[in-house]
């Protein structure tokens, strides 16, 4: 599992390769948080590659949506399978967040 | 539930993982347990949803709630996996805890931007049966969590 970061434009993505699960969530928002301090405001991260994540990894998300949203800035998220959807679902947290199918979309919706 | 192919009929896989309070330990046990699962022909959204977060939660709480990361203390996974259900149990050897009261509406807006309390809701969620009872007689510490879940 890892967390690969790219700048498309303004926009840092973020690509979840593995498990967003306690194991290695820190490390996700420990990068996160260092491309926001460089000034970075618009965020994406990319769960095309990813396995399952458990609530700690949910927890990760709620938290840096909100530091970013503190920031002045956005996160959005795109490509969740249909188990991960489920899983935003039952949560409701894709009340909170918002989600595109396709990187393409998330990218152009900024 | 579907029905038992003729190749799965009266096919059981116990396991017994035994591991330190540790959450890296997590995802290993978690690939053995789904590795038995999909043998067994669990479909395969309960191989890629139910079983890993589920039992992902029941573990971290015993490595994290239960013992306390503390080094001295193990956690037990058992797993027993038919071609009707699968049933784990995750031993600690922490404080009881009430898992009703433990349990929070994760979905409450009050509770929606919460960074913790997702692990029971989710676990209640995704299995059929989940149950909490005392690993030994009273005055003794630990906890046992059952999860159930039938085969789909």
């Amino acid at each position: 599992m890892s967390f690969s970061i790219k700048k498309d434009g303004e926009i840092v993505v973020v690509d979840v390769e593995g498990q967003l699960i306690v194991g290695n969530r820190q490390e996700l928002k420990q990068k996160v948080l260092d491309e926001l301090e460089r000034g970075e405001k618009k965020f994406l991260i990319d769960f095309a590659q990813t396995g399952y994540i458990d609530s700690s990894g949910l927890g990760v998300l709620v938290s840096l949506s909100k530091k970013i949203r503190e920031q002045g800035g956005e996160l959005r998220l795109a490509n969740l399978n249909d188990d991960l959807k489920t899983l935003f679902e039952l949560t409701k947290l894709d009340t909170l967040f918002q989600i595109s199918d396709t990187r393409d979309r998330a990218l152009s919706s900024f | 539930m579907a029905a038992s192919s003729q190749s799965d009929a009266g096919l059981r896989v116990s396991l017994e993982v035994e591991i330190p309070s540790d959450v890296a330990f997590i995802e290993r046990v978690v690939d053995l347990v789904r590795h038995s699962c999909s043998e067994l022909s669990f479909n395969s959204h309960q191989l890629a949803l139910n079983v890993p977060v589920a039992l992902s939660e029941a573990m971290s709480n015993a490595i994290l709630r239960g013992n306390l990361e503390d080094p001295e203390k193990r956690v037990v996974v058992r797993a027993r996996v038919d071609d009707s259900r699968l049933v784990l149990e995750i031993a600690d050897e922490g404080v009881r805890f009430d898992i009703d009261a433990k349990t929070l509406d994760a979905t409450d807006p009050a509770n929606l931007e919460r960074e913790d309390g997702r692990g029971l809701f989710l676990m209640r969620a995704l299995m059929d049966q989940v149950e909490r009872f005392d690993a030994g007689p009273v005055g003794t510490l630990g906890n046992v969590v059952r999860l159930t879940l039938a085969r789909g």
